[in-house]
């Protein structure tokens, strides 16, 4: 099912060929044409979606799985793209600001998105307590997303992502397959119950292997052996990776080595999440191979980076 | 129809709302359409290219958060050839609010950055997070005289320094600036702060103080922008914890002529569209024609007269 952009170098802008649906709040259209003799002159690309809450169920003993009917610009998400969700409060939790969270589908057809949560903190303890029919405030969609390269061979891409990060490497695999790549992901977790999108990769078309802490199998020596095996069977000609800074640093090596492009999508506390309060900024390589470091905001130059320009933390 | 417009000094606003320094960006105008806006406020620029303070930056406590930043800038040449240019666009004037080091950096680059397109300076003489332990220009009335000042000789713009709440007396500050020829006080920046992680035992934010916001701290902000209101004649900004109309509407009956908007931008980033609607539909509901009539109108409490209780 290809649901998601097909053309992951189209500009941001070009997927909204319509205007939104969305529940935009006040656009102010009588004040700015009265005042100003001017009018709204573009649609937003950035809205406070009012999703409505189809399931929130608890897929293992940490994560849960959240399922929103979504405004039609919420649909025009893209792998690696995030929303802001103004979570809700929940017993002594009060949550200010807002919680940034990869997408883990888009479904256009269906109006729906969803996202794949670890139940960790004073945003993620009210997510939790959603039930359906509640409304969930997503701003977004934000951030730039994965690009896949333009490439003369066929395309063969690698998804590396541990914990979290399954999530967010399962919509680049969706995206990755409907253009016409192969993909291959390794999904890594401590333990078999933990290992989320597994199924929904091999549903997709990709090829999955799985490693666990549990097994002994997901350490960094073994995981960097599978990548080249993987490479010798078939050219990879793009890697991806999200959730663990360990493989992040072995990527950047192998990657580096094998001559591959890549790109890591990141996680930072945020402020406003659209670029204005550079709270969630983190150093990176103004070049790959640069020592000079600039600092780069996690929310609008991101989520999702260069590998290489990324620093370790 | 109601009539929101208001001066401050010179300048004409269509409505009192914009959005305080640092907590806008162009990414704002994919939300809303900017010309709904008061005036635009650019997050504070400095002369040189700074990186700002190291991550992490925030941390968040109930209805407020504590920002340290440290005014990461891409420069005043950024500044005059991408910034302005790309807000000449919009209808609402353009207030750039800068920051500098020394008297002479804040009056050479007040000069630089009077290009046509810009309406106003606002002198960020108040962030805590530039230099060690939150010392700013602000602290002081006789530096901030001097800021003003300098400023004042370079430009013939309109010059609103923006007021800390850190100092020992924020009245003698602002009666400092009005002195040396401020056109405008905006009333206030954050106030310095701290917390501390007692998992790690470090502090919540790398720079170890920072700046508190949001709605938790509008009660003092409102107490600093009354106080000042009743000690200068020209206009004063409200700045501090606002996110809705009745939040705005306590600055100008408080006397403030303009509101900022804040922290509440990034917990909801259509607040400020949000506010001037329902800005008009308090005036509509109390059938005030015009904004400035309430501005000030805030009525004392009538005193108990003991001798008179005594007789009844």
């Amino acid at each position: 099912m290809n649901t998601l952009s097909t053309d992951p170098n189209a500009p941001r802008d070009s997927a909204i060929t319509n205007p939104s649906r969305a529940r935009v709040i006040a656009l102010c259209p009588d004040r700015a044409n009265a005042d100003t003799g001017q009018t709204c002159r573009t649609a937003p690309t950035i809205a406070e979606n009012q999703c409505e809450v189809r399931s929130n169920a608890w897929v293992n003993a940490e994560y849960k799985h959240l399922v929103l009917t979504a405004p039609e610009l919420a649909l025009t998400a893209c792998a690696g793209q995030f929303f802001h969700l103004a979570c809700p409060a929940s017993n002594d939790d009060s949550p200010y600001l807002r919680r940034p969270m990869s997408i883990y589908c888009v479904n256009a057809e269906d109006g729906r998105i969803e996202f794949l949560y670890k139940v960790q903190g004073a945003g993620t303890r009210g997510l939790a307590q959603l039930q359906p029919g509640d409304t969930l405030d997503a701003l977004g969609p934000l951030g730039k997303g994965f690009e896949l390269p333009a490439s003369s061979e066929p395309a063969h891409v690698l998804l590396l992502g541990r914990g979290v990060g399954l999530a967010t490497m399962a919509p680049l695999a969706q995206q990755a397959i409907s253009a016409g790549a192969r993909v291959t992901a390794i999904l890594s977790a401590r333990s078999e119950a933990l290992m989320m999108s597994a199924d929904f990769l091999q549903a997709t078309g990709a090829d999955v292997i799985t490693v666990t802490d549990d097994e002994q199998t997901s350490d960094v020596v073994q995981v960097e052996s599978i990548i080249r095996r993987v490479y010798e069977r078939r050219r990879i000609t793009y890697v991806a990776t999200c959730g663990s800074n360990r493989l992040l640093v072995m990527l950047q090596r192998v990657a580096s080595q094998l001559n591959i492009p890549g790109q890591v999508a990141l996680e930072q506390r945020m402020g406003c999440g659209y670029g204005a309060c550079y709270a969630c900024v983190r150093p990176f390589r103004k070049e790959p191979g640069s020592e000079e470091l600039s600092y780069r905001r996690v929310c609008w130059e991101g989520p999702v980076f260069d590998l290489q320009e990324t620093t370790s933390w | 129809m109601v009539d929101l417009s208001v001066n401050i000094g010179s300048l004409a606003l269509a409505n009192p709302v914009m959005p305080a320094s640092g907590t806008f960006a162009e990414g704002t105008s994919q939300i809303f359409d900017l010309n709904c806006l008061g005036a635009i406020v650019t997050k504070t620029i400095t002369h040189d290219v700074r990186e700002g303070v190291p991550p992490p930056r925030v941390a968040e406590f109930r209805d407020a958060t504590l920002f340290s930043i440290g005014i990461p800038s891409k420069g005043s040449d950024y500044y005059v050839e991408q910034t302005v240019p790309y807000y000449r666009k919009y209808s609402p004037p353009l207030v750039a609010s800068i920051s500098a080091n020394t008297i002479e950096e804040f009056r050479r680059l007040a000069a630089k950055i009077s290009v046509p397109g810009v309406a106003a300076i606002e002198a960020n003489v108040s962030c805590p997070n530039l230099k060690k332990n939150g010392q700013a220009f602000g602290m002081d009335p006789d530096a901030t005289w001097q800021v003003v000042k300098a400023m004042k000789s370079a430009t013939s713009l309109p010059v609103w320094p923006k007021m800390t709440p850190n100092a020992g007396n924020v009245v003698e500050v602002a009666l400092a600036a009005e002195d040396a020829g401020a056109d405008a006080l905006v009333v206030s920046n954050a106030i310095l702060a701290m917390a501390i992680d007692v998992e790690t035992f470090r502090p919540r934010v790398a720079n170890v103080m920072g700046g508190l916001t949001g709605a938790a701290t509008r009660p003092i902000m409102l107490r600093i922008a009354y106080q000042c209101v009743q000690a200068v004649k020209i206009p004063v900004i409200g700045c501090g914890g606002i996110a809705t109309a009745a939040d705005a509407l306590e600055f100008l009956l408080a006397g403030c002529r303009a509101v900022q908007v804040g922290t509440a931008n990034f917990v909801s980033p259509t607040a400020m569209p949000r506010l001037i609607d329902d800005l008009t539909e308090w005036c509509k509901r109390h059938g005030v024609a015009k904004l400035t009539d309430i501005i000030g109108a805030v009525k004392m409490h009538e005193p108990v007269d003991f001798q008179q209780r005594v007789a009844l």
